[in-house]
């Protein structure tokens, strides 16, 4: 198993707090446009695809694949190199769109492009949590 | 109307040095002015448009650059895209110059990285950032990708390596000048798999200076004009969540600069690409449309990309050998101008004529910007 990572706070502000809120109650949320449909993440006050401002949340799956990843020998940061090696992921959810995040639960090496993956939450301060992902 | 071939490059300067913990960022840019108006045979009096950008000058850089040149310009642009920025001060300069907004451009970078021990690559890149994204694990991403898609090789990406420091040791003024091998590579440490150290460019302190006004002032000029004729900038993001890892900026902004140069990829002589990392010079390769997309492997193999090669890269031995002061866009430019006036002595590209010029900002798997430059002789 790879070290546990002691995420550091996200930052939050009235744009990405419900995306976070959700994480804390264990929910994935992707933005869903009420206007156009759009499918949207990172979260923003707008739709990006027709700038309206009806925009809703969806709670994803949570199952996605690794499609790429680094395993990241060198980082001085505070927490993160308590944790080397970790792994550095774009995980694909089954909805489409593509988190950048930490894949964690197995050794580093194990991990693969195409890897079946499932989301994990690590709670944080202010009942919020930071989404991983593990191996499914 | 378009501005290909009617703006030069009259004046370019590299600071020599690479380690300078007695100099302020500054102080290095006044220096490598002094050097670049010289080149051409112009004053500081004779500058009208400043740009600049760098890692220390905050939001208002340029006017306190100003300011501390004692220059009151008419034009100033403190455009900063990341490393690439002054790449894209050439074409704004041009643009700014062709509309008549001001006729002789200094465009400055200075930065002691080095000796202020700055983690570039490998320090966070934001203070909230909960997943420990580093500049070289950005990078890192693409290279895994383009292993798993293309079949692109550890030792592929090695011979970049190996190129540059063959380039370097020609290069009197290169940091890192030792010959190395692939196996050199390979056996270097890895900092975020699937790239080794010496897969990484290197941290050095340093800066720069170019001159940039219309062709026919630049005629009248010290030294031969190089012209620009083609420009392009782009910018690659995450696409609402679902980015091509391989399709990177140099696509669009190679595109636009080879259209308004009307020149063809075989035409031309030598490319100065950044090259944070070895996978940048090859994804930038095969977006410039020099190879098609999951050549670039095979592309870099064989001293092709080497003097004496096909198309050589970085011959100055370029971030991976030469020098890095943390923005490395101005040295691209600068190299382009030195080999496309036969200055280079040992490790001049013989009949140099056409060159392309690549800068990328930012971090390639996560949010970049890219500016790509078509430079020719007069």
């Amino acid at each position: 198993m790879g070290k546990e990572i002691r995420h550091p706070a996200p930052a939050l502000d009235w744009e990405s707090r419900a995306f976070w809120e959700g994480c804390g109650r264990g929910e994935l949320l992707l933005q869903r446009c009420g206007a156009c449909g759009a499918l949207q993440h990172r979260p923003r006050a707008l739709c990006v695809s027709c700038l309206s401002p009806e925009m809703g949340w969806e709670r994803a799956s949570g199952r996605g694949t690794v499609h790429s990843f680094t395993v990241t020998h060198q980082n001085q940061a505070p927490r993160f190199r308590e944790a080397l090696p970790y792994v550095l992921a774009w995980v694909e959810l089954a909805e489409g769109p593509r988190l950048l995040c930490n894949v964690v639960g197995c050794e580093p090496d194990a991990v693969r492009i195409g890897l079946p993956v499932v989301v994990d939450f690590q709670p944080a301060e202010g009942q919020i949590a930071v989404p991983r992902f593990r191996p499914a | 109307m378009s501005l290909s071939g009617k703006i030069a490059i009259a004046g370019a300067f590299e600071h020599p040095t690479r380690w300078a913990p007695e100099k302020t960022e500054w102080q290095i840019m006044g220096e490598s002015a002094r050097g670049a108006l010289a080149d051409c045979g112009l004053t500081l009096r004779d500058v009208d448009g400043l740009f600049a950008a760098g890692m220390g000058m905050g939001a208002m850089g340029v006017v306190q650059l100003a300011e501390y040149l004692n220059l009151k310009p008419r034009h100033l642009d403190g455009t900063n895209i990341g490393g690439s920025s002054f790449v894209a001060h050439v074409a704004h300069a041009g643009a700014a110059i062709h509309a008549g907004l001001c006729e002789v451009a200094l465009i400055l970078y200075g930065s002691t990285a080095a000796s202020n021990a700055l983690a570039i690559g490998t320090g966070l890149r934001t203070g909230a950032d909960p997943y420990g994204v580093t500049t070289v694990g950005g990078y890192a991403l693409v290279a895994q990708r383009h292993m798993h898609r293309h079949g692109t090789t550890s030792e592929q990406l090695a011979e970049i390596a190996v190129a540059a420091r063959r380039h370097a040791g020609l290069n009197p003024d290169a940091k890192m000048r030792r010959p190395i091998t692939v196996e050199d590579v390979l056996a270097s440490r890895i900092i975020s798999h699937p790239l080794h150290l010496l897969d990484c460019c290197i941290i050095s302190d340093g800066g720069g200076a170019l001159v940039v006004t219309s062709a026919a002032r630049a005629r009248d000029l010290a030294k031969p004009p190089v012209l620009l004729l083609g420009c392009g900038e782009a910018v690659w993001h995450q696409e609402l969540g679902a980015p091509d890892l391989l399709a990177i900026a140099a696509r669009q902004s190679g595109e636009r600069a080879f259209a308004m140069a009307g020149v063809a990829r075989g035409d031309v002589d030598l490319a100065t690409i950044y090259d944070s990392f070895t996978i940048t010079v090859l994804v930038t390769l095969e977006n410039l449309g020099f190879c098609k997309p999951g050549e670039g492997g095979s592309f870099v193999e064989g001293g092709r990309i080497g003097l004496g090669g096909e198309l050589p890269v970085n011959p100055d031995g370029g971030g991976l050998s030469s020098n890095h002061p943390g923005m490395r866009g101005i040295f691209l430019v600068i190299e382009a101008v030195r080999q496309l006036r036969g200055e280079c002595g040992e490790r001049q590209v013989a009949g140099a004529r056409i060159a392309a010029v690549h800068g990328t900002g930012g971090l390639l798997g996560t949010l970049h910007s890219g500016a790509t430059l078509v430079l020719a002789r007069d």
